[in-house]
C-alpha cells in the first residue's frame, strides 16, 4: 500500500539530487537552471501528495501557480543567458564576475 | 505487492535515474532530454494521485513548451563543455555529503509516519477533478489567477525586450514624425520674377 510518505520521500530524494547538481555543476549556468527546474518538481510532488491525503484542492492550485512562475522564472533567466552569452561569449560561472565590487 | 505499488516504483525509479541523468550529463542537450524524461514520469505519477489536469499541463506546458526553449538555448549556445567539465568530480563528496544528510534527515522526518492520513478517500465515479479544479481557480482564487496572467505578461514582454536586437539595415517609419510635420517643412515658396521665354532661333 502506498502511502503519504512514499511520495513524500520521493520528493526530498529528488531535491536531494538536485541539490546535488547544483554542487557538481556549479560553473555550468544552463545546468544549474535544469536542478533549479527540478527542486521545483519536487516541491510539487509534495504539494499533490498532501493534497490528494487531505482531500484538498487548494494544494493543487498552488501547484497551478507555481508551474506560472517556473515558466516565467525560466524564460526570463534564458533570456538573461542569451544576452549574457551574446556579450561575453561564455556562460561560464566564473567569468562572470563583472559585478564584482 | 499490489499494482499500484509496482506502478509506484517502477515509476519512481525512472523519475530519480532521469534526475542522475540531469546533473551528470556530460552533454547539455543530454541532460535536457533526461530532464524530459523526468517531467514525463512526474506527470505519470500525478497520475497516480488523480490529479489528471496537472499532470496533463505539466506534460504540454513543460515538456512542450518549457523544455523546448531550454533544447533552443542550448543549441544557440556554443558551450565549450569540457572546460565546464574541469574539477566535475571533485566537488562529489561535498555535493554527496549535503545531499545524503539531507535525504537521511528526511527520511528520518518522514518515514513510517503518515500524518494521520493513512488511506486516501475513494472519490465517486462521477467525480470530475478538471471541473473542481476550475470551480476553486475562477471562485476562491480569482484574483491570484489573474496576477498570474499578468506575470505571465511581464516575463513575455521581459524576455522579448531583453533579447530583442535593433538590426541597422532595417528602414522604418517614426508615426510621431509623420504626424509632427510642418507644411513649411516640406514646401518652400519661392518667389519666381515671371520670364519671357526666348524665341525659336530661325535654323539656317
Amino acid at each position: 500500500m502506498i502511502g503519504l510518505n512514499h511520495y513524500l520521500i520521493l520528493g526530498s530524494i529528488l531535491f536531494a539530487i538536485s541539490v546535488v547538481g547544483i554542487f557538481l555543476n556549479r560553473k555550468n549556468v544552463l545546468i544549474i537552471l535544469m536542478a533549479i527546474e527540478l527542486m521545483l518538481l519536487a516541491v510539487n510532488m509534495n504539494f499533490i501528495a498532501f493534497s490528494r491525503y487531505l482531500d484538498d484542492l487548494a494544494g493543487q492550485v498552488f501547484v497551478f501557480f507555481i508551474l506560472t512562475v517556473a515558466a516565467a522564472e525560466s524564460a526570463i533567466g534564458l533570456a538573461i543567458l542569451v544576452v549574457l552569452f551574446r556579450s561575453m561569449r561564455t556562460i561560464h560561472v566564473e567569468d562572470l564576475d563583472k559585478l564584482k565590487g | 505487492m499490489d499494482f499500484t505499488s509496482f506502478v509506484f516504483y517502477f515509476f519512481s525509479a525512472i523519475l530519480l535515474l532521469s534526475a542522475l541523468r540531469v546533473i551528470t550529463a556530460r552533454n547539455p542537450v543530454h541532460a535536457a532530454l533526461a530532464l524530459v524524461l523526468a517531467f514525463f514520469t512526474a506527470a505519470a505519477l500525478w497520475m497516480l494521485l488523480e490529479a489528471e489536469f496537472l499532470a496533463i499541463t505539466l506534460v504540454l506546458v513543460y515538456i512542450g513548451a518549457v523544455m523546448v526553449l531550454f533544447l533552443f538555448v542550448v543549441m544557440m549556445l556554443d558551450i565549450n563543455v569540457e572546460e565546464m567539465r574541469r574539477g566535475f568530480w571533485s566537488y562529489l563528496p561535498a555535493g554527496a555529503l549535503v545531499g545524503g544528510l539531507m535525504v537521511v534527515e528526511m527520511v528520518m522526518v518522514l518515514g513510517g509516519k503518515d500524518f494521520g492520513l493513512g488511506a486516501v478517500t475513494p472519490r465517486p465515479a462521477d467525480y470530475n477533478h478538471t471541473a473542481e479544479l476550475g470551480r476553486v481557480l475562477y471562485t476562491d482564487y480569482v484574483y491570484p489567477f489573474e496576477l498570474a496572467a499578468v506575470i505571465l505578461l511581464v516575463a513575455m514582454v521581459a524576455a522579448i525586450a531583453l533579447t530583442h536586437r535593433k538590426r541597422a539595415d532595417t528602414r522604418q517609419i517614426n508615426p510621431a514624425e509623420q504626424v509632427k510635420v510642418k507644411r513649411a517643412d516640406r514646401i518652400r515658396m519661392v518667389n519666381l520674377k515671371p520670364q519671357k521665354p526666348e524665341a525659336p532661333k530661325e535654323e539656317d
